[in-house]
């Protein structure tokens, strides 16, 4: 029983193995690029566009509105990363209806390396607002004590991001497996079903969170203002 | 009883249990969840995007223990590293 598609092997010349995982990855990466160049070559402003442009505006704005939602100032700066986070899990989940492909995120490396791409942007983020020496004071936020747990907590919400996703990603092409054995005709087009609805909550939670985790690093702790008192 | 069929024993077990139990704690949680946003859904209903969206983040956050203990069920049974290793030392006894 494949447990991820690492195991696909499709060219393999000594140490250098292409497998299922490298290529599906690609193939999103070009469909993503190629995609988004063709259709914003010619960008109109005024009311008769492409349907094309319309989509991609959709997605877009409302990936800014659940960005500002969230409560990052200035959503721009922050919509090309979270943006391709989205897009990039979104798209890897959708393509499940293609035979023969298996989602690049339901191996652990993928979700690894995109927990560990949040995991470097969020000091980033945080730096470039802050400061470094405003950041790292963060750390020790509530009392000094807090530190350790501080750095662990870091640690493990990008350990949990990736297993997050790689569990459900996993789980949802394992369920299918074992009931094509079981019961091969109706119940697993269910299952394929009720695993497109689950990669798009996850590529929905995975963007949401690392946009969480930004806003939680970037916010500047000025002491609230006193309420007036009025008479 | 030798190592292999105790090896082999104890992972099946565990993977059960592992899953079973595992999956008791997220779904009452996840089930009290729902309940207290349905509540506050009913309460305030102009705050309802809010309220769904907080309201799927933490079942995420809830879901991921489950997740947790059905990988490692899964590899208890499929990717075990014990089993591969008593295994290997038995060529065709």
């Amino acid at each position: 029983m494949r447990l991820s598609p690492d195991e696909m092997i499709f060219w393999q010349h000594g140490f250098f193995k292409l497998n299922g995982t490298i290529v599906f990855t690609w193939g999103l990466m070009l469909v993503l690029a190629v995609g988004s160049k063709l259709i914003t070559r010619k960008l109109s402003t005024d009311l008769a566009r492409s349907r094309w442009q319309n989509l991609l505006e959709i997605v877009v704005g409302g990936i800014e509105k659940q960005i500002e939602e969230v409560g990052l100032s200035q959503p721009k700066k922050y919509l090309g990363f979270l943006g391709t986070l989205f897009l990039f899990v979104a798209l890897a989940s959708l393509c499940t209806v293609i035979p023969g492909y298996e989602p690049p995120t339901g191996s652990l490396s993928t979700t690894a390396a995109l927990a560990l791409c949040v995991f470097v942007a969020v000091p980033l983020f945080g730096i470039e607002r802050q400061g470094i020496v405003g950041y790292l004071k963060s750390y020790a936020e509530p009392t000094f004590i807090m530190l350790p747990f501080n750095v662990i907590g870091e640690l493990s919400r990008t350990l949990a991001l990736a297993v997050r996703l790689f569990g459900n990603m996993m789980s949802g092409a394992m369920i299918i497996a074992i009931l094509l054995t079981i019961t091969p005709f109706l119940f697993p087009i269910f299952m394929t079903v009720l695993g497109l609805l689950t990669g798009m909550v996850q590529a929905y939670i995975f963007a949401i969170l690392a946009a969480v985790y930004i806003a939680a690093a970037t916010q500047s702790r000025k002491p609230k203002p006193e309420p007036s008192l009025k008479t | 009883m030798d190592t292999v069929t105790l090896i082999a024993i104890a992972s099946i077990v565990t993977a059960g249990l592992t899953i079973a139990i595992g999956s008791v704690g997220p779904a009452l949680g996840e089930a009290r969840a729902v309940a207290t946003a349905l509540t506050s859904l009913a309460q305030q209903p102009d705050a309802s995007k809010t309220i769904t969206r907080t309201l799927f983040v933490g079942l995420a956050m809830v879901e991921s223990i489950a997740i947790y203990c059905f990988v490692v069920s899964m590899i208890l049974i499929f990717a075990n590293p014990f089993w591969n290793h008593v295994i290997s030392q038995t060529p065709g006894k």
